[in-house]
């Protein structure tokens, strides 16, 4: 009997261990030799089918030109999020030499880690990483001064409408009332009254720390003129511009002009909302499905479109301290990062390359594609995700506020945002 | 075989050969479970993150601040919650159910096969898969709130903080019965048919024959049927994670494994993840002792 007792709770401790167990472990290298050092790399690039095609070509365009640095490029391994698995692969020292698929969210995680190599290390680092970018390098900087990140590309928000809806509703689907919170509002309504669609539009209402920026994030930036979620280690959020940011979503969903419950597709392919936030990778998916249009998010007063700041949804190249031909994979991210290969990125997938003035850099894509026209201008003002420490813990503190009081009306949204500020800035504050 | 003595001889006892068959095992336990399990301790009283090898870190004792952190956090306490009303309802949802099904296919009905089948389909089948049935089931237009008109909640199922979870533990007991049918089709085969003929000969309807022979008959199994069920659910993640986009609304179907991730893994604190992990591990070990005193009990 007494046994039986012991097996049952050794069976229990067992079974449930797994679930608490992780492991790490420690060795060495050689930083300044590697950074030197030439041979045969390995990149991974996302999920994207638009973006392996690049990734194939850049790598062979690089192969033919360099038989003896020979670059191996593969896909993310699958995970729950791409972010899991490079973190993973950061611990255990196998992560690749350059990962064309960071997110700036996780750079200041996978720095504290000692995953990420500084780019300023590198010869005339620092100068390429500024002159590619411009002034908007400075929202990639780290803290301690340096870039552990080549800004690659954004996607600048927006809000992408489907015209059939907007015309079943009676509304102008060419310069459609979608500029003030007032006059989306009265759209929404309209749409939903019309039985244009179920909802006027669809963000995840769901709890991941990402969510925010398709909702929340693209229209606070646009209120504040292009401020950021945490600055100079304080956070923004509570202010006059962000509650006014939520109190427009929080009449949203209160109104059931958008869904509290998670859906399963893309509801603005389906027809389930009218209206859609986000950036113009979307638009290959919404090809030969949706007519569609598009135009700045909202702000209080309405902003004309050359004013309108949005969340950039930049992903960005790093490399991994786990590389040992540094030198190689240096030159291979400069290659990759050229005007020409940017120019071949954006022809691939309509995302932006993360550069001053993208819309003159490329104007015979600009000519042969206007719809896109519109994302380049926009994403000369965009404001990326704050580089602080705990900056994914600071985004799901974020998010939980925003969801009980937002989403679900559980509190109050002034207070909720009041209530986060304190934690955010204590996070933001540790190293 | 000569008698062994000193400490080999009592490591290996009187029959050596056993030690060598149950190495394997033993190796497989120690590296799957127990390593973890004692790296997991570590972790949890040290200031702890995941490094990239080489990186050299200060990794201080930090004594219990990673389990203060994780009690004050409000999160963690409500998982902890969360997880309880999960138990409640379908550990003894699972054993009655499972029984119930369990007793009615071991006797003679119709298309025995297909309902077997058809129970255990949903067990081996992954929860990513289903989740979009269910999903279409319980949304506030979907199949369950068209049956019910008027009666149905609102804020619908998964996004009402009050049901999210009693839904939540519908699905995974549905989900795994097909499992635990089978282990009560297994132990049923061991009721001897003499007690169900002399229960008859003393005049027993077919309750009083099922409570009085078969639920006796059936206990170690129903012991075994708990301490499973209370195991995995103490161990529940993807359910929540894909019904309710992360534990919501508002953390109410939140796990604290779901909470660990977050901690854990998304967040680079595995510190704190461990902490709760650790937490997790002797609270169901506590349950798990209670469920085999009161449950596992001689008659």
């Amino acid at each position: 009997m007494k046994r039986r007792k012991v097996t049952a709770a050794l069976l229990a401790l067992g079974l449930t261990g797994v679930a608490a167990a992780c492991g790490g472990s420690d060795g060495g290298g050689d930083a300044d030799a590697a950074a030197q050092a030439k041979g045969e790399i390995t990149v991974w690039l996302s999920n994207n089918a638009e973006e392996v095609a690049w990734g194939k070509q850049m790598v062979a365009a690089w192969n033919a030109a360099h038989p003896e640095e020979k670059v191996t490029a593969q896909e993310i391994p699958t995970g729950k999020s791409s972010e899991e698995v490079i973190g993973a692969a950061i611990t255990a020292g196998n992560a690749p030499c350059l990962i064309f698929n960071t997110s700036p969210a996780s750079v200041s995680q996978f720095q504290k880690q000692g995953g990420l190599v500084a780019l300023d290390g590198f010869d005339g680092g620092k100068e390429y990483v500024e002159s590619r970018t411009g002034k908007v390098a400075e929202q990639y900087r780290s803290t301690d001064g340096k870039y552990y990140q080549l800004p690659w590309k954004d996607n600048p928000v927006m809000i992408f409408y489907n015209k059939k809806a907007f015309a079943k509703a009676g509304i102008d689907t060419t310069k459609p009332p979608l500029a003030t919170y007032d006059e989306f509002l009265a759209t929404s309504r309209k749409l939903v009254a019309a039985k244009a669609a179920k909802f006027a539009i669809y963000p995840a209402p769901s709890n991941e720390f990402y969510q925010s920026w398709f909702d929340f994030y693209p229209l606070f930036a646009a209120e504040s003129g292009g401020k950021q979620l945490v600055a100079d280690g304080k956070a923004q959020f509570a202010s006059d511009e962000g509650k006014k940011v939520a109190g427009f979503w929080r009449t949203m969903y209160a109104d059931k002009l958008a869904s509290q419950e998670k859906y399963t597709g893309d509801s603005f392919v389906d027809g389930t909302a009218a209206m859609a936030i986000v950036g113009p990778w979307a638009v290959a998916t919404y090809k030969g499905k949706v007519e569609w249009g598009a135009v700045p998010v909202p702000t209080s007063a309405g902003k004309p479109a050359n004013e309108t700041y949005t969340f950039s949804d930049a992903k960005n190249v790093a490399m991994y301290s786990a590389c040992k031909n540094r030198g190689t994979a240096w030159e291979v991210l400069k290659f990759a990062t050229s005007k020409e290969q940017d120019g071949k990125l954006l022809e691939a997938t309509g995302q932006m390359p993360l550069r001053d003035a993208v819309a003159t850099a490329y104007p015979e894509y600009f000519q042969k594609n206007p719809d896109y026209q519109q994302f380049a201008d926009q994403a000369a003002r965009t404001v990326e995700v704050p580089n602080v420490p705990n900056s994914i813990t600071i985004w799901q503190t974020f998010r939980d506020a925003y969801s009980k009081s937002v989403i679900f009306g559980q509190e109050d949204p002034g207070a909720a945002l009041d209530g986060a500020v304190q934690k955010v800035d204590q996070l933001a504050k540790q190293s | 075989m000569s008698k062994r003595t000193g400490v080999l001889g009592k490591v290996l006892g009187k029959q050596p050969i056993g030690s060598l068959f149950v190495t394997p095992y033993v190796v497989f336990l120690a590296a799957v479970f127990a390593y973890p399990l004692g790296f997991a301790v570590y972790m949890s009283f040290h200031d702890y993150f995941f490094t990239a090898p080489g990186a050299i870190v200060e990794r201080p004792f930090v004594g219990f601040e990673n389990y203060a952190t994780m009690l004050s956090d409000p999160a963690v306490r409500r998982s902890f919650v969360n997880v309880g009303i999960f138990l409640l309802i379908n550990v003894p949802l699972t054993v009655v159910l499972s029984l119930l099904l369990a007793y009615a296919l071991n006797g003679a009905v119709r298309w025995r096969g297909f309902f077997r089948v058809s129970y255990y389909v949903p067990y081996v089948t992954a929860s990513v898969a289903v989740v979009g049935v269910w999903l279409f089931l319980f949304n506030s237009n979907g199949l369950v709130n068209s049956v019910l008109g008027p009666l149905a909640p609102d804020p619908s199922w998964l996004v009402n903080s009050n049901l999210a979870m009693p839904t939540v533990a519908i699905y995974v007991t549905w989900k795994q019965l097909g499992f635990f049918i089978l282990l009560y089709l297994a132990a049923l085969q061991n009721v001897s048919k003499d007690l169900y003929e002399a229960a008859s000969m003393d005049g027993a309807g077919r309750i009083k024959s099922f409570w009085n022979v078969t639920v006796p008959g059936v206990r170690p199994a129903t012991t075994l049927v708990v301490l499973l069920a209370t195991v995995t659910g103490a161990n529940l993640f993807t359910e929540p994670y894909l019904l309710t986009g992360g534990g919501g609304p508002d953390g109410a179907s939140a796990s604290p494994v779901l909470i660990m991730y977050q901690r854990g893994i998304e967040q680079g604190n595995p510190d704190i993840g461990a902490a709760i992990g650790v937490l997790l591990v002797v609270g169901v070990l506590i349950l798990a002792l209670v469920e085999r005193r009161f449950v596992g009990r001689e008659n």
